[in-house]
């Protein structure tokens, strides 16, 4: 799949290109234990054989419910876990040839920012850390020009974290990972902490500076409408594969996957379409034993045979990758928009 | 189904008298640096089978209003002012014995977290039992039926085989079904549910509401829904109640107030919610944060964010008025002229 993924996105500027990514995690009981309750190793299978590409300045975001994988890629991807196996290309910078930089911002910025330190060394540490400015005035100065530029004062930098609220925070550990000067921003639920009001400015936040600097984000949040919102393209995961991805539009209006299409057809909607919800059925299975063959099938309606024995691979249709059987043989039945887009749908 | 109301829900007409009326509640905590006001002046009413979504930024006071009606305020919180009544009998002046048995009996408690309503040590049919019997006589054989009936009612699979099951083999969601079956098992005439699906899953969380909304339904129960999910709101609440900084500000139809809200804050709060299919560049945007208990401005609370203010907002604090089945705390809604 991913020869024929390259040749469709060929031409463009690549940030990250992500093939065959892997993570398992072994939490077996220890040795003796396994021994005496004659129980065998018991591997998470947290992300598994995972492609995709995230193109220069877009916003890739990756959904799915609890337990599929999300922030174990994030974590991977900015190289606080280490693959199991597949690889991750990662673009250049510029034409300097120097590696990317990704920094990532977490869901909880109270628990990532060290409660110890002063806000203006919190921020200032990236920029010791890539030496970027040569001495401590220019530094005291950055980190002022960082702390005004996510909407706090240069004089909040004397601070300590607790004397902020949970957005304040957050913008704190923005500036913080501008001021590494990153390239890609891997954000792991950044608002999902936060008041709904406290996250439009978050939001309104990270797309200007999208718009300023050029950043790609790799954006990940349970909440479908922040992702509508912020996304150029959704991934939707399943017990740590990717089951669909697409532009936005064509995953919001046009979903394939019959996963895809529950997770969609169980959002709440203030849209108000009059359309009642319709709840997914059944839950997560454990990625300890996931299902063999196509690991949705046990809540699949469109299950057969052919699913519960083999993997299905990801496919080009009509725009977006899907792997699923049933979307490959043609029998998966189309759907009515599920979300009516601005006058594009009806 | 035993000892459950059967009552089919009763429409929820203008006329039908009060389940639970709310009067000028005041919610204190005293303090060494001065006494914090947590609820301030809230009024507002529940009819039979009615569900009033409660939304507002964190610390509002929406769950010290909650507390506050089924009798949980921890000390030194206490009700300052003002009255609470079920059934048109005031609840908010019983003592501690005379509570706990209105708690469970009439009124039912959905938390958050699902693991604070369940004692880890017992299975999920020994606290149904227990709850069953403390509030209604059965005999243990009768209860233990009742008890099955309720996990069947929301949705245990195996329900048999998983009644003698401990929470801890409950996964998440299936949890939070067990809560509710215990908080609806006496057949209260109120349920109070504070975020009941925050900590599930979006795709979890459809299967909660809509449970909920058809056990309401059914059994005729009126339910308070607080919650941070405004598409929660508008799917299952009949009425929706904004709270900023312990005051109630607006209050009126889910749909209604959606669609066209009245008071600033609310009018920003939908603006600040992106919807899927709705293309645009940048959210609508509160500045500023909610101010802190210890540093509520004079006047309007929400003045120094609001872009409407006028002289007015700084100096006097608006109540809540009427204007049929809406309500509104803003000096631009005086007199009912609408502004916009
Ligand atoms: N360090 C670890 N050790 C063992 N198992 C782990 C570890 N990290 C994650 N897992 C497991 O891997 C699976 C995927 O976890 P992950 O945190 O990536 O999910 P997620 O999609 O981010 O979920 P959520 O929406 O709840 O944040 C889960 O079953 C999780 O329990
Ligand atoms: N023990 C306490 N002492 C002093 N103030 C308290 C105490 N407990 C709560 N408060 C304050 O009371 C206010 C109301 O809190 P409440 O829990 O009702 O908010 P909420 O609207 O439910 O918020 P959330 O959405 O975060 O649950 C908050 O400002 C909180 O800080
Ligand atoms: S592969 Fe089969 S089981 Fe999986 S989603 Fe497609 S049709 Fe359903
Ligand atoms: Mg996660
Ligand atoms: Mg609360």
């Amino acid at each position: 799949m991913s020869e024929d993924l390259n040749r469709e996105r060929d031409g463009e500027a690549f940030v990250l290109r992500v093939e065959g990514l892997t993570r398992y995690f072994d939490v077996s009981p220890p040795w003796l234990n396994r021994v005496i309750e004659r129980t065998g190793k018991r591997i998470v299978r947290a992300v598994d054989g995972v492609d995709f590409a995230i193109r220069k300045g877009e916003t890739f975001s990756l959904v799915g419910e609890s337990g599929c994988g999300k922030s174990t890629v994030a974590r991977l991807i900015s190289g606080l876990y280490e693959p199991s196996a597949g690889a991750m290309h990662f673009g250049r910078r510029g034409d300097s040839g120097e590696k990317l930089r990704v920094q990532m911002i977490f869901q909880d910025p109270y628990a990532s920012l060290n409660p110890r330190w002063r806000v203006a060394d919190i921020v200032a540490e990236p920029i010791r850390v890539y030496n970027l400015c040569p001495d401590a005035a220019s530094r005291r100065r950055r980190v002022g020009e960082l702390l005004e530029q996510v909407g706090l004062s240069a004089s909040d930098g004397e601070k300590f974290p607790h004397e902020f609220s949970g957005g304040q925070r957050q913008r704190i550990s923005i500036a913080r990972a501008l001021a590494g000067e990153p390239d890609f921003l891997v954000c792991d639920e950044p608002t999902s902490a936060l008041d709904v009001s406290v996250q439009a400015q978050i939001l309104n936040l990270m797309k200007d500076l999208q718009r300023e600097y050029g950043l790609t984000y790799l954006f990940i949040s349970h909440d479908l409408a922040v992702v509508y919102h912020i996304s150029t393209t959704v991934g939707v995961m399943y017990l740590g594969r990717l089951v669909e991805w697409a532009e936005k539009k064509t995953l919001f209006s046009d979903p394939r996957h019959p996963y895809t299409r529950m997770l969609l057809a169980a959002i709440p909607d203030l849209g108000m379409s009059g359309k009642p919800r319709t709840p997914v059925a059944g839950e997560v299975p454990s990625p300890i034993n996931p299902p063999p063959g196509c690991a949705f099938h046990p809540r699949c309606p469109f299950a057969e045979e052919r699913c519960r024995r083999e993997v299905p691979q990801m496919r080009s249709v009509g725009g977006r990758y899907v792997s699923c059987h049933g979307v490959e043989e043609g029998r998966i039945p189309d759907e009515d928009a599920l979300v009516p887009m601005n006058g594009e749908r009806q | 189904m035993n000892g459950m109301e059967n009552n089919v829900a009763a429409p929820v007409a203008d006329t039908a008298p009060a389940l639970l009326e709310v009067r000028s509640l005041r919610v204190e905590f005293p303090t060494r640096r001065g006494t914090l006001v947590a609820v301030d002046d809230v009024s507002f009413s529940l009819r039979a089978g009615e569900i009033l979504g409660v939304v507002g930024e964190s610390g509002a006071g929406k769950s010290m209003t909650g507390t506050a009606i089924i009798g949980l305020l921890e000390p030194p919180g206490r009700i300052a002012g003002g009255e609470i009544l079920l059934e048109g009998r005031r609840i908010d002046n019983l003592d501690y014995e005379r509570m706990r048995r209105i708690r469970g009996k009439e009124i039912g408690a959905i938390f958050q977290d699902p693991l604070t309503s369940l004692n880890p040590l017992y299975t999920v049919g020994r606290q149904l039992v227990e709850t069953i019997r403390t509030h209604l006589t059965m005999t243990e054989a009768q209860a233990r039926r009742h008890a099955l009936d309720m996990l069947k009612e929301v949705g245990i699979p195996a329900a048999e085989e998983r009644i003698d099951h401990y929470p801890h083999q409950f996964s998440g969601g299936m949890r939070q079904r067990v809560v509710i079956a215990l908080a609806l098992c006496a057949g209260p005439k109120l349920v109070i549910a504070d975020e009941p699906t925050t900590a599930l899953d979006v795709s979890i969380q459809a299967q909660i509401i809509t449970l909920l909304k058809r056990l309401c339904r059914d059994h005729g129960t009126a339910v308070m829904l607080v919650t941070h999910d405004m598409g929660v709101i508008a799917e299952a609440a009949d009425r929706v109640a904004v709270m900023y900084a312990g005051r109630l500000v607006e209050i009126g139809p889910a749909q209604a107030v959606i669609r066209d809200a009245h008071h600033p804050y609310t009018r920003g709060l939908m603006g600040s919610i992106p919807t899927i299919g709705r293309d645009v560049e940048r959210l609508e945007q509160i500045d500023g944060s909610m101010p802190r208990l210890d540093a509520i401005p004079p006047g309007c609370a929400f003045n120094p964010r609001c872009r409407q203010r006028f002289g007015r907002c700084e100096r006097e604090k608006p109540s809540l008025i009427g204007q049929g089945d809406r309500a509104v705390a803003c000096w631009l809604h005086e007199q009912g002229e609408g502004a916009s």
